[in-house]
C-alpha cells in the first residue's frame, strides 16, 4: 500500500516542482534556522560553563568595606579592614578549604626592552588552589615565600607571550616596580572571566612582597579582599554564616552596627550567568520555531490548495474503491515527504551555517546530537500536524461531490 | 429477461434520493422499485433531468439514498458505513462514466492498475492484470502512454479495462458513448455486448435508441419514476 503511495507522491509532488520546492524552502529556512540558533545558544551555554569552571568553585570573595552604596565608610581611617590574621581564622572554619589574602592591582611588567601591563595579585599559595589553577612549566611558590618575602612570581600565558613571545619565561628576570622578580612558574591558561576579562593577563608574586614592593601599601598585613573556598555547594550558605559571625565578632562590630566587609557569592554570580545563557539560548530557539512554524502553515497551504485542486482526482480514486484512511494516507504523506526532505536540507545548511560561523569568528558553536534529532522530531510533526487537515479534508469529500467538481 | 431467475445482482425497492437545494429538497427520485438478474443487459433511458444519474450513482455505491433499500447481490447496502461502500465500489461493482475519468499524470498501464492498488494486490499482480486488460481492449501497445496521447474511444476503452481489472460482477456505465462519435460508440458498445455474453451483468444510460438497442432490456424514466420497463425487440426473442 505504502509503495504505490509513495510513487504517486512523488509524482504528484514533480507535477508540480516549483511548488514543491519553494514550500520546502519555508521547512529548509525553519530547519536550518533552529538547528543554528540552538548550536549558537548552546554555543555560549558551554563558553559561560568553561568559563565558570575556570573560577573555581564554591567561592566566596570578602571584601572590605560597607557593602553600602557610600561604600568609602571603612572603619580605620581609609585602611583595608580586612589583614592575614582574619583569613587565618576564617581558615579556621568548619567546611572551608582554602583561604588566600590578595591584594591586586595593574603594574607594568619590565623584560628588556619589553614592556606590558597586567594584573599583579599578591597572595598565599592557597590562591592556585582555591581557582584550582594548575603550573604547566616550574613550579608555585610557597608559604615561606610569602613569610620571607621573596621577589618570586608566576606569569600567565598573556602576559608571558607579551614579554618574551615564544620563549620560555621560566628563570627569567623581570622587574616590577624597579624590583627584580624571578619567574619560578608558568600558569595554565584559564582564559576570559565572567566579566570578559582575559585571566591570563596576570603576575601572581606572594602577599609580602607584593605589598612591600610592589604596591608599597601604608598598611602591610591588611588586604581589601579575602578569597575563601567552601568544601561544598551545600555548605556554602553555612560558610557565609560563619564567616560573617567570625568576622563581626573579631572587629567587634556591636549588635546595631553594620559590617565592615561584605560577602560576594561567586558561585550565585556564576548561577546566575548559567541562567542568563541559558535563557537567551531558548530565547534564540523560540524565535527560530516560529520559521519552523511559518513554514508548517506553509505546508498546510499548499496541501489545501492541492486537495482543491485535485478534488475531481480524489472523486476518482474513491470512485474506483479507495477508502477514506488511503486518500487521508496519500495527502498525508506527500506533507510528511516535504517537511522531511525541507528538513533534511535545513540541517544540512544550518549544520553548515553553525560550522561557517566557526570557521569565521571566535564564538563558540556547539552542534549536539539531541539539538539534530530535535529539529528533525519537530519537523516530522508539523508535517503530520500541517498535512492533517488538508488530507482530512481531501478523505472527508463525498464522492459525488468530488467527481463533479470541475 | 425471461427465464433467467435466482438471486438478482440488483434489487431497488421504493427507493429515492431528495436534493438538498436552496429552494429546500428537491425530489430527483421518487420511490423506484426494479431488479436485475444476473447476466442481463439494461438500457436505462428518459430525458434529461429524469434522474438516471441519480438512479446510477445509487447502484454504484457513490451515493446513499433518501429512502428505500437497496440490495446487491442481495445484501441491503442503503445504509453501509463509507468504507463498506468503497470495498463494493472496488470489488464488486466496475463503473464507467461519460468522461472516461482517467487519472491524467499516471500512464494508461498505472490507470488500469488503481483498483487493485486499493484492493490490496502486489506489483506482479497489478502489473499483470493491468496488462491483460489493456491487452483485451486492444490497447496492449499504450501500456506506457499517458492518457492524454490516445483518443477518446481509446481513452473509453481503457476505463473500461480499468472497471473490469477486479473482475466485478456489476458494470454501471453512465452515458459511457455520450462523448464519443457513431463508429466509436459502436466498438464500445460491441465491447460492451462480449462483456455481457461473458456474463458481467450491465446497466447503462444513454439517450440514444441504437445504443439502447444493444441491450436486452429497456428502462425508461420520467420525472424521477420509472415508467416502461421491456425487452428490447428484436432482442428479446433471441434472449
Ligand atoms: N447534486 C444535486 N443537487 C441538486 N439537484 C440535483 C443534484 N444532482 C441532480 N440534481 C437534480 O436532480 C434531477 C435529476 O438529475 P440527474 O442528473 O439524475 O438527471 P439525468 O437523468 O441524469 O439527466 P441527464 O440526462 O441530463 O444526464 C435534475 O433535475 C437535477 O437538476
Ligand atoms: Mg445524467
Amino acid at each position: 500500500m505504502i509503495g504505490p503511495m509513495l510513487g504517486e507522491a512523488w509524482r504528484a509532488m514533480g507535477a508540480n516542482r516549483m511548488r514543491t520546492a519553494l514550500t520546502m524552502l519555508g521547512m529548509v529556512i525553519g530547519v536550518g534556522a533552529v538547528v543554528l540558533m540552538m548550536a549558537i545558544g548552546q554555543g555560549a551555554q558551554y563558553a559561560v560553563a568553561q568559563t565558570i569552571s575556570s573560577m573555581g568553585s564554591n567561592l566566596f570573595i570578602v571584601i572590605s568595606g560597607s557593602s553600602t552604596i557610600s561604600g568609602a565608610r571603612s572603619g580605620s581611617g581609609g585602611g583595608p579592614t580586612l589583614n592575614v590574621a582574619d583569613a587565618e581564622a576564617i581558615a579556621e572554619l568548619e567546611g572551608v578549604t582554602h583561604v588566600a589574602p590578595t591584594h591586586q592591582g595593574t603594574r607594568q611588567l619590565v623584560y628588556g626592552a619589553n614592556n606590558w601591563n597586567a594584573t599583579v595579585i599578591g597572595t598565599t599559595p592557597a590562591y592556585l588552589d582555591a581557582r584550582a589553577w594548575s603550573i604547566v612549566s616550574g613550579h608555585a611558590f610557597g608559604d615561606s615565600d610569602v613569610r620571607s618575602a621573596t621577589r618570586v612570581a608566576l606569569i600567565g600565558k598573556t602576559a608571558a607571550e607579551a614579554l618574551f613571545g615564544s620563549e620560555d619565561p621560566v628563570g627569567k628576570t623581570i622587574r616590577i616596580q624597579q624590583s627584580p622578580f624571578v619567574i619560578v612558574g608558568l600558569l595554565g591558561a584559564k582564559g576570559q572571566n565572567l566579566d570578559g576579562r582575559d585571566q591570563d593577563d596576570t603576575i601572581i608574586v606572594p602577599l609580602t612582597t607584593a605589598q612591600r614592593k610592589v604596591f608599597g601599601t601604608p598598611f602591610p598585613g591588611s588586604v581589601r579582599v579575602i578569597m575563601v573556598q567552601a568544601a561544598a555547594p551545600e555548605l556554602m550558605p553555612q560558610v557565609e554564616k560563619s564567616i560573617v559571625a567570625l568576622l563581626r565578632q573579631r572587629h567587634r562590630i556591636r549588635e546595631e552596627m553594620e559590617n565592615d566587609f561584605f560577602i560576594r557569592n561567586l558561585a550565585a554570580a556564576a548561577d546566575s550567568a548559567a541562567e542568563t545563557t541559558r535563557v537567551m539560548s531558548l530565547l534564540l530557539g523560540a524565535i527560530a520555531s516560529v520559521s519552523l512554524l511559518v513554514g508548517g502553515i506553509g505546508i498546510m497551504n499548499i496541501m489545501l490548495v492541492s486537495v482543491t485542486e485535485r478534488t475531481r482526482e480524489i472523486g476518482i480514486r474513491m470512485a474506483i474503491g479507495a477508502r477514506q484512511k488511503e486518500i487521508l494516507t496519500q495527502f498525508l504523506l506527500e506533507a510528511i515527504i516535504i517537511s522531511v526532505a525541507g528538513c533534511l536540507i535545513g540541517l544540512v545548511l544550518g549544520v553548515g551555517g553553525a560550522l561557517l560561523i566557526n570557521a569565521l569568528t571566535d564564538m563558540v558553536i556547539v552542534i549536539s546530537g539531541t539539538s539534530v534529532v530535535v529539529a528533525f522530531g519537530v519537523a516530522a510533526g508539523v508535517g503530520i500536524f500541517f498535512g492533517f487537515y488538508p488530507a482530512r479534508k481531501a478523505a472527508k469529500l463525498d464522492p459525488i461531490e468530488a467527481l463533479r467538481y470541475q | 429477461m425471461a427465464g433467467t431467475r435466482g438471486d438478482p445482482v440488483i434489487r431497488v425497492a421504493g427507493l429515492g434520493k431528495s436534493y438538498r437545494t436552496a429552494a429546500g429538497l428537491f425530489p430527483a427520485l421518487k420511490g423506484v422499485d426494479l431488479s436485475i438478474q444476473p447476466g442481463e443487459f439494461v438500457a436505462i433511458m428518459g430525458p434529461s433531468g429524469s434522474g438516471k444519474s441519480t438512479f446510477m450513482n445509487l447502484l454504484g455505491c457513490l451515493d446513499t439514498p433518501s429512502s428505500g433499500d437497496y440490495f446487491l447481490t442481495g445484501r441491503n447496502v442503503a445504509h453501509l458505513r463509507n468504507d463498506e461502500l468503497a470495498i463494493l465500489r472496488n470489488r464488486t461493482i466496475g463503473f464507467v462514466f461519460q468522461g472516461f475519468n482517467l487519472l491524467p499524470r499516471m500512464n494508461l498501464q498505472d490507470n488500469v492498475a488503481l483498483p487493485l492498488v486499493y484492493a490490496g494486490s502486489d506489483r506482479e499482480t497489478r502489473r499483470a492484470r493491468a496488462r491483460t486488460l489493456l491487452d483485451r481492449v486492444g490497447l496492449a501497445a499504450y501500456a506506457d502512454s499517458l492518457p492524454s496521447r490516445i483518443s477518446g474511444g481509446q481513452q473509453q476503452r481503457v476505463a473500461i479495462a480499468r472497471a473490469l481489472v477486479n473482475q466485478p460482477s456489476l458494470i454501471l456505465a453512465d452515458e459511457p458513448t455520450g462523448n464519443l462519435d457513431s463508429h466509436t460508440s459502436e466498438e464500445i458498445m460491441a465491447l460492451f455486448g462480449e462483456l455481457n455474453r461473458e456474463g458481467i451483468t450491465i446497466v447503462l444510460v444513454t439517450h440514444e435508441n441504437d445504443i439502447a438497442a444493444h441491450a436486452g432490456r429497456q428502462v425508461r424514466f420520467l420525472d424521477g419514476r420509472i415508467v416502461s420497463d421491456m425487452a428490447t425487440p428484436a432482442h428479446g426473442a433471441a434472449a
